[in-house]
């Protein structure tokens, strides 16, 4: 069974220069230009089954966190369709809805709210959430005292901790030293083995390479492989050593796609 | 399209108190601040219209207290709400909750400041001799319409905001000038007899005059103004909604 499935989905970002003040919607409607089109995405397509894992790679600005929001739900795309089925654990960006102000405490509780828990849950497994981030000495102070590793800890633990169908991970895990990196790493394994599903982006090769099994290509907005991710993984690392050499360094199935992308934004 | 299957209740009332212990952690005296504003201001006031522009208003520092509780709750709301999309952008841009959550919670936040301030009130009230009585239920009644208009506006504006980052700031001019708009240092025997029926429209207004009626004269507000009253709030409950639910698809790309 898909538990996401994307089709033809392009997504247009419609002011560049975050066009947000009086003065450039004045100005758009007096020179009667329309703001030029970003396509952050272009007629991707893709599905995910039931308990496969799934990285989305890709250089910087390749779209890859954008795709996350559509399928989130977090933003509507410009054409194309995006279906979801069953919840789903978002991990982007791990502690955005903490505020610096609020003790962590209070940080979990309104972070278990977001993700869905109810007030019994979210009481019942506050401990548990305290426990796996080992930061209970410091629960009640607010989180602007906190560093940047602690901070991600927490979000980890709650987030892991509210029992979704679909973890998605978006370049969380950077920050965690490296004993907190590996018990993330068997925390994930754990719910892959209870057969839930991941969808993850990040740059680091290993982490990709460790976690999935599956890697999907994303370069301007375009997919350029998909596939098992040791056959993904052997061009991209190329491509990501040389990336100015492009055209010249890539063979296979990559090289007509992204020829044909540069070739019709040029 | 994900549906968030969580408990709307309890995020809410985490949405509530996150908002308030924000406002008030940071000030040693906490809620003190909140009373001190209208205090200053009603002194002020009172001052000015009974020793130098003499006027005939019984009890005019309750007068004056009243009407500057209910302008001030509809003016701090309003900016809150107003902003409360753009504050709240990390939470927009990463968690699939239900947009409207994030206005109507900045808005029920406000209540509680309300809430404080009106126990003031109710001092000044019983210390001039009024007393309460039983109109006084009619009260969380009319309050309750005005909080149904403020989501209503706040919805639109703060919507607005995430594409127009200035209608913060057409917001803030146009409380100034709702400040002349409200019976708080004239009366509405004052108001010229043609715009009479039209400044009733005005449901900041309305709700100062029902107040005034309740706490002042300690009866219960005229059946045409409390319907005037909930007419205006509830279309403007309706616009509000009508132009958030269309501008929520592009929340993302703006904030
Ligand atoms: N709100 C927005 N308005 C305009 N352009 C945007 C907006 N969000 C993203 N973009 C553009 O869309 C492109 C893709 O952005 P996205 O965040 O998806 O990249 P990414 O693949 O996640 O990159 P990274 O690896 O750096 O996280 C970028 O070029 C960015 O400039
Ligand atoms: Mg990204």
């Amino acid at each position: 069974m898909n538990i996401i499935a994307v089709q033809g989905v392009s997504k247009v970002f419609r002011q560049k220069k975050g066009r947000r003040l009086l003065r450039d919607h004045v100005r758009d409607i007096v020179s009667r230009n329309q703001p030029d089109g970003f396509h952050a995405l272009r007629n991707v397509s893709f599905t995910v089954s039931q308990g496969e894992s799934v990285a989305l790679v890709g250089a910087n600005g390749a779209g890859k966190s954008t795709m996350l929001a559509l399928i989130c739900g977090l933003a509507t795309p410009d054409e194309g369709t995006v279906e979801v089925h069953g919840p789903l654990a978002a991990l982007l960006e791990l502690s955005s809805g903490f505020h610096p102000d609020l003790t962590g405490r209070e940080n979990v509780m309104l972070n278990a709210a977001f993700l869905g828990l109810h007030k019994r849950q979210a009481l019942e497994k506050f401990a548990s959430i305290v426990e796996f981030s080992e930061i209970e000495s410091f629960i009640d102070q607010p989180l602007r005292t906190y560093s940047a590793g602690m901070a991600m800890r927490l979000g980890f633990s709650v987030a892991v901790h509210c029992d979704p169908a679909l973890i998605i991970i978006d370049e969380v895990l950077g920050v965690g030293d490296s004993a907190f990196q590996q018990k993330c790493m068997e925390r994930i394994h754990e719910l892959r083995r209870d057969g839930k599903s991941l969808l993850c982006v990040s740059h680091s090769i290993p982490l990709v390479r460790e976690l999935c099994s599956r890697a999907i290509w994303l370069h301007e907005g375009s997919v350029v492989m998909d596939g098992a991710v040791d056959e993904v993984m052997g061009p991209y690392e190329e491509f990501m050593l040389n990336p100015h050499g492009l055209r010249g360094g890539l063979r296979g199935a990559a090289l007509p796609k992204l020829g044909a992308r540069a070739s019709s934004t040029d | 399209m994900i549906t968030w299957k969580g408990d709307y209740a309890y995020l809410l009332w985490e949405l509530i108190t996150k908002d308030f212990r924000i406002r008030y952690r940071n000030m040693s005296l906490g809620v003190f601040w909140s009373l001190l504003n209208p205090l200053v201001l009603m002194a002020v006031y009172t001052y000015i219209f009974t020793k130098i522009f003499v006027n005939p208003i019984p009890h005019f520092n309750v007068y004056v207290l009243s009407g500057l509780i209910t302008f001030s709750f509809f003016t701090t709301s309003l900016v809150t709400v107003t902003t409360s999309l753009v504050d709240n952008a990390a939470i927009i841009k990463r968690v699939p909750i239900r947009r409207e959550i994030i206005p109507i919670a900045s808005v029920l936040a406000s209540i509680i400041h309300l809430v404080i301030q009106f126990l003031l009130l109710t001092c000044f009230v019983l210390a001039a001799g009024l007393g309460m009585t039983l109109n006084w239920l009619w009260l969380p009644f009319v309050w309750l319409l005005e909080v149904v208009f403020l989501i209503g506006i706040g919805m639109a504006t703060s919507a607005l905001n995430v594409f127009i980052r200035d209608v913060r700031y057409v917001v803030e001019s146009a409380n100034v000038v709702m400040f002349w708009l409200v019976p708080i240092i004239y009366t509405f025997a004052q108001v010229p007899a043609e715009a009479k029926d039209l400044y009733q429209y005005n449901p900041v207004a309305a709700l100062i005059l029902a107040t005034h009626n309740i706490v002042l004269e300690g009866r219960a507000p005229s059946m045409v103004l409390v319907s005037k009253l909930a007419v205006v709030s509830f279309a403007t409950l309706l616009v509000g909604w009508g132009i958030f639910k269309r501008a929520e698809k592009r929340f993302y790309d703006f904030l």
